[in-house]
């Protein structure tokens, strides 16, 4: 391929952005000096380049980071040194929201204004910047700095909300969560959030996979041990690769990323692949609203996830593993960084692991703000250093995944499972929860409750209990419904509180657990507004492939649109459900087909717009 | 010979379509296999001489078993599969997908679109009028949107480029098939000139940062041209005569040639109306060129006229 470049040059800060991340160029064709001439610039790539395209993500977050956006300059620089074309690096960079290609200030506030949010004062929060910064994307000085803000889909932080992350472009870059965010403002760089990850059943009997939450100190690999850590990977290589999968078959164990497919199964197929390498991938995309018990381990007990992922890869065959983490946890990332240089310096990662003789190793990728990179081949694409977009089906992921090679993807929350399902032994581990549904799950409690947080229970337990745990409705209001799964998910009514929180409880009810979301709303909350809020959110998330989810998502929003705004014109009940079924039914991937569901089940359960339409 | 015969021959596959039993070569799709009972399926975003991008969605069947549909351009045949094409179902689907896109994109020089419009009863006009075009279209931020009214139905509408000789680019009537995109791509012409920029409904063909084409990477090959089902890709000289309101195939006469301009002697068919050669295209069956020309075959015989004008 002939690479034909622009004819602009990278700033110093752009060229060091792009250099700190690839080291130094090593010859002219990759970005020492440049031909020019009659044919513009051309450059020819080797094939070691090219196969440094999945560092372009990297590298444009980089840039991001380090400029506050980037500049043609910066694209073709980076597109320069890693072989790819100047056009293409602009589809993969125009499709994360976390990149901007049009210059920004170097203070940004993303401020979440999704749904649980919304119950706890986003709308005042929004209001107070926009009196100081202008509206929306409008470039103010303040305090000396140039400063803007823009609205965000959830961070992922609605235990603490209302949620705001704060980003400051520079050479040493900083990344801010402020949640609660309120009040935060006025200083805003002072007030970031709470180092250490609490939940409300902290040191309560019976926790599991919140065990540790709280009370290890997650950036000690020493008290992770003291706390049981790496008992269950000593016990893992006692198993023997087919042993671990063996237990794991016995235990049941459905994955906890919202699709419940049988993990067992999964590793045992990649694990029976001949070709090589294999992959393993851990999704910690974790974009679905109200959604984040992922985070709360990660920042919890990062050491888990690092050793449930060093049992997959033993289990499965995998010599190398990514962390696909969602760009919005900086201190997640930070906390597994540090995490998994630990491991390596001990000898937990690395060529010959603890001494038994296998080599693992793994690294983090950040996402840039795509829900739709925790799609399971989307997430690949990503990696791969192409635009977010999930692949067609067959072939799955166990046969064509990473690279184009068996891969095993599973959820943070699925993972740190394994520990104790390979401590105790599969069969004990199927004794919890139903018979279907087995083991504990983590629920995301949060919106109109006196104490939202992360709660852990066996499955079986009941939408009340759940509810009663995070005691009940704030401030003892009464309930209006339940957003039960996420915006993926549906709503419940007030009435359906002994639902089974367990998977067939759910698909019994013609509901969904989800991410394991819980959000409860009120009867001072506007439902039809929080609906519209879901139809912009799958507006904006959608890839833009398949005409059904492209155009669909849109229409959905404007007929529901019509509805708030009382300006109908009779039909749009039925375009909803209409469109909804098309989504449902001929969608490439899950986000299209789950992206009416939840507004469908307002209409049909809640009676929301009844009368109307 | 016998045993590699053996080795490489590939078997058949015995499946149902809508109910009639079929045998087809293993590999096949579902496409090939309703094509081989005359059976036929609508297609939008396949194109004869690329892989499939399978996101239009216009051809999905029904198979027995699947939760969601499957479309029949990709989805590979298996033994035992019972598909259906022409389930309530399918035609919801159908139906849906062409009213989605023809209220969102300009189908008028589609020339499969109005067949297809008719024949699943789609009606685009319940979604509302189309919105106009939008200027700011190619810059939208990702995951951002200014919220509807729902008073009209949002559209791909945005101004036509129109930044060198030889053709222009309508978006508005663009359904984003990324055929154009694989043409220009690895796929056949490795040149890279555009790609899908942005996300969701604000997906978009693009240069990087909408430069013009002649300071893109652009060769004019024409490639995307000849791949383009919408016509949102065309030669200026077809654009203009349209402007104009002459444009008539029905008087146009199809000449084959072979290229005079290099010893690869690729073939060329000659649009030609009233004495001008109106466009150039290059059969999709020819071994070596698979459609593809480039920019002499494409637009130097017309360049020589058009100068003659
Ligand atoms: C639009 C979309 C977004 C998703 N996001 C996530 C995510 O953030 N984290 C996750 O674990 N799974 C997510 N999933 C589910 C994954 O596709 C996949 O099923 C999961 O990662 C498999 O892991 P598990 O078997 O451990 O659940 C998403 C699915 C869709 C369709
Ligand atoms: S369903 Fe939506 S997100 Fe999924 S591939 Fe289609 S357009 Fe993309
Ligand atoms: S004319 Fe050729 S080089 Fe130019 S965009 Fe089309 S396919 Fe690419
Ligand atoms: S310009 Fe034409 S070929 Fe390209 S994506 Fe649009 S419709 Fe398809
Ligand atoms: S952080 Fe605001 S809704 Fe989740
Ligand atoms: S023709 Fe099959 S999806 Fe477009």
């Amino acid at each position: 391929m002939d690479l034909r470049l622009l004819e602009v040059s990278p700033t110093g800060a752009e060229r060091a952005a792009v250099d700190g991340l690839l080291g130094p160029p090593a010859s002219g064709w990759d970005g020492g000096e440049r031909r020019t001439g009659a044919t513009g610039n051309v450059a020819r790539g080797g094939h070691r380049a090219r196969a440094r395209r999945d560092q372009l993500l990297p590298v444009l977050l980089a840039v991001q980071e380090r400029v506050g956006w980037i500049s043609p300059g910066a694209l073709n620089y980076a597109c320069q040194r890693l072989t790819v074309p100047p056009a293409d690096a602009y589809g993969v960079a125009s499709f994360y929201a976390l990149l901007s290609l049009e210059p920004r200030p170097s203070r940004v506030v993303h401020v979440c204004d999704d749904l649980a949010c919304r119950c706890s004062g986003s709308g005042a929060l929004i209001a107070e910047l926009e009196d100081r910064l202008g509206p929306e994307g409008a470039v103010a000085e303040d305090g000396g700095t140039a400063s803007a803000w823009f609205r965000s889909p959830c961070l992922g932080q609605c235990d603490r909300a209302p949620a705001a992350l704060l980003t400051i472009a520079g050479d040493e870059p900083e990344e801010h969560v402020l949640a609660p965010a309120r009040g935060a403002l006025p200083g805003l760089e002072g007030a970031a959030v709470d180092p250490v990850a609490r939940v409300p059943q902290q040191g309560e009997p019976g926790l599991r996979l919140l065990r540790r939450v709280g009370r290890v100190d997650p950036r000690s690999l020493d008290d992770y041990r003291a706390h049981g850590g790496y008992a269950a990977l000593r016990r893992a290589c006692e198993l023997g690769p087919e042993g671990v999968i063996r237990e794991l078959v016995e235990s049941k164990l459905l994955g906890r990323g919202g699709a419940a497919f049988p993990t067992g199964r999964k590793w045992d197929a990649v694990a029976r692949q001949p070709a090589r390498p294999h992959y393993l991938v851990c999704n910690a995309d974790e974009s679905e609203p109200g959604t984040f018990k992922d985070r709360v381990i990660m920042e919890g007990d990062p050491f888990a996830l690092v050793e449930a992922m060093t049992i997959a890869a033993y289990a499965t065959g995998c010599a190398h593993g990514y962390i696909y983490l969602r760009g919005e946890y900086p201190q997640a990332r930070g906390l597994l960084e540090h995490a998994i240089a630990e491991a390596r310096r001990r000898g937990y990662l690395g060529e010959d692991i603890v001494g038994h003789g296998f080599a693992f190793d793994l690294e983090i990728r950040r996402g840039a703000g795509a829900y739709i990179c925790g799609e399971e081949t989307a997430i690949f694409n990503s990696i791969e250093g192409f635009r977010g977009e999930p692949r067609n089906k067959p072939p799955f992921p166990v046969d064509e995944g990473l690279f184009g090679k068996p891969t095993v993807v599973n959820n943070v929350e699925t993972l740190v499972n394994v520990l104790d399902i390979v401590l105790e032994g599969g069969s004990a581990y199927a004794q919890i929860g139903t018979d279907a549904s087995t083991g504990t799950k983590l629920f995301c409690v949060s919106g109109h409750v006196e104490r939202p947080g992360v709660y852990e229970v066996p499955f079986g337990s009941t939408l009340g209990e759940m509810l009663s745990l995070a005691g009940g409705v704030r401030g003892g209001r009464s309930l209006q419904a339940v957003l039960l799964g996420g915006a993926a998910g549906g709503f419940v009514r007030p009435d359906e509180l002994d639902l089974p929180l367990s998977f067939e409880g759910a698909r019994a009810a013609s509901v969904t657990l989800g991410s394991g979301v819980v959000l409860a709303f009120d009867d001072t909350v506007d439902l039809p507004r929080m609906l519209m809020r879901i139809a912009a959110f799958f507006r904006d998330e959608s890839c833009g492939q398949c005409v059904p989810c492209r155009v669909g998502t849109v229409r959905q929003e404007e007929a529901l649109a019509r509805l708030l705004g009382g300006r109908g014109r009779g039909d749009e009940l039925a375009l909803i459900a209409e469109v909804g079924r098309c989504m449902r039914d001929a969608s490439i991937c899950g986000l299209g087909q789950t992206a009416s569901g939840a507004i469908e089940s307002a209409i049909g359960r809640l009676g929301v717009f009844a009368g109307k339409g | 010979m016998g045993e590699m015969q053996h080795l490489t021959a590939r078997r058949m596959v015995d499946l149902e379509i809508d109910g009639e039993p079929v045998r087809v070569l293993e590999g096949s799709t579902i496409l090939d296999a309703c094509r081989g009972l005359g059976i036929d399926t609508p297609t939008l975003c396949y194109g004869e001489t690329l892989r499939p991008a399978n996101v239009c969605r216009v051809c999905v069947v029904e198979l027995e078993g699947a939760r969601v549909l499957a479309p029949a351009c990709s989805r590979k045949v298996e033994p035992g599969m019972k598909v259906r094409t022409d389930s309530e179902r399918v035609r919801h689907s159908r139906k849906l997908v062409l009213e989605l896109l023809s209220s969102s994109v300009d189908l008028s020089t589609t020339p499969a679109a109005a067949g297809y419009l008719e024949r699943y009863g789609a009606e685009p006009e319940r979604h509302g009028p189309p919105a106009p075009a939008d200027p700011g279209r190619d810059r939208r931020r990702a995951g951002h949107h200014e919220e509807p009214d729902g008073q009209t139905a949002a559209t791909a509408a945005s101004p036509i480029k129109i930044d060198n000789e030889l053709y222009v680019r309508d978006y508005s009537k663009c359904i984003l098939c990324y055929k154009c995109v694989d043409v220009c791509g690895e796929q056949h012409q490795n040149t890279f000139a555009i790609a899908v920029a942005g996300r969701g409904f604000d997906a978009r063909i693009s240069t990087e940062y909408v430069a013009p084409l002649p300071e893109s990477a652009c060769v004019y090959c024409g490639n995307c041209i000849a791949v383009c089902p919408t016509g949102a890709l065309m030669f200026t000289s077809e654009h203009e005569l349209r402007a104009e309101g002459v444009w008539d195939e029905a008087r146009q006469e199809r000449t084959d040639t072979i290229c005079p301009y290099c010893g690869v002697g690729c073939n060329l068919t000659l649009h030609v109306q009233d004495n001008r050669i109106v466009k150039v295209t290059s059969p999709d069956d020819h071994d070596i060129t698979r459609g593809n020309l480039c920019v002499k075959g494409r637009f130097g015989v017309q360049h020589v006229n058009a100068r003659g004008r």
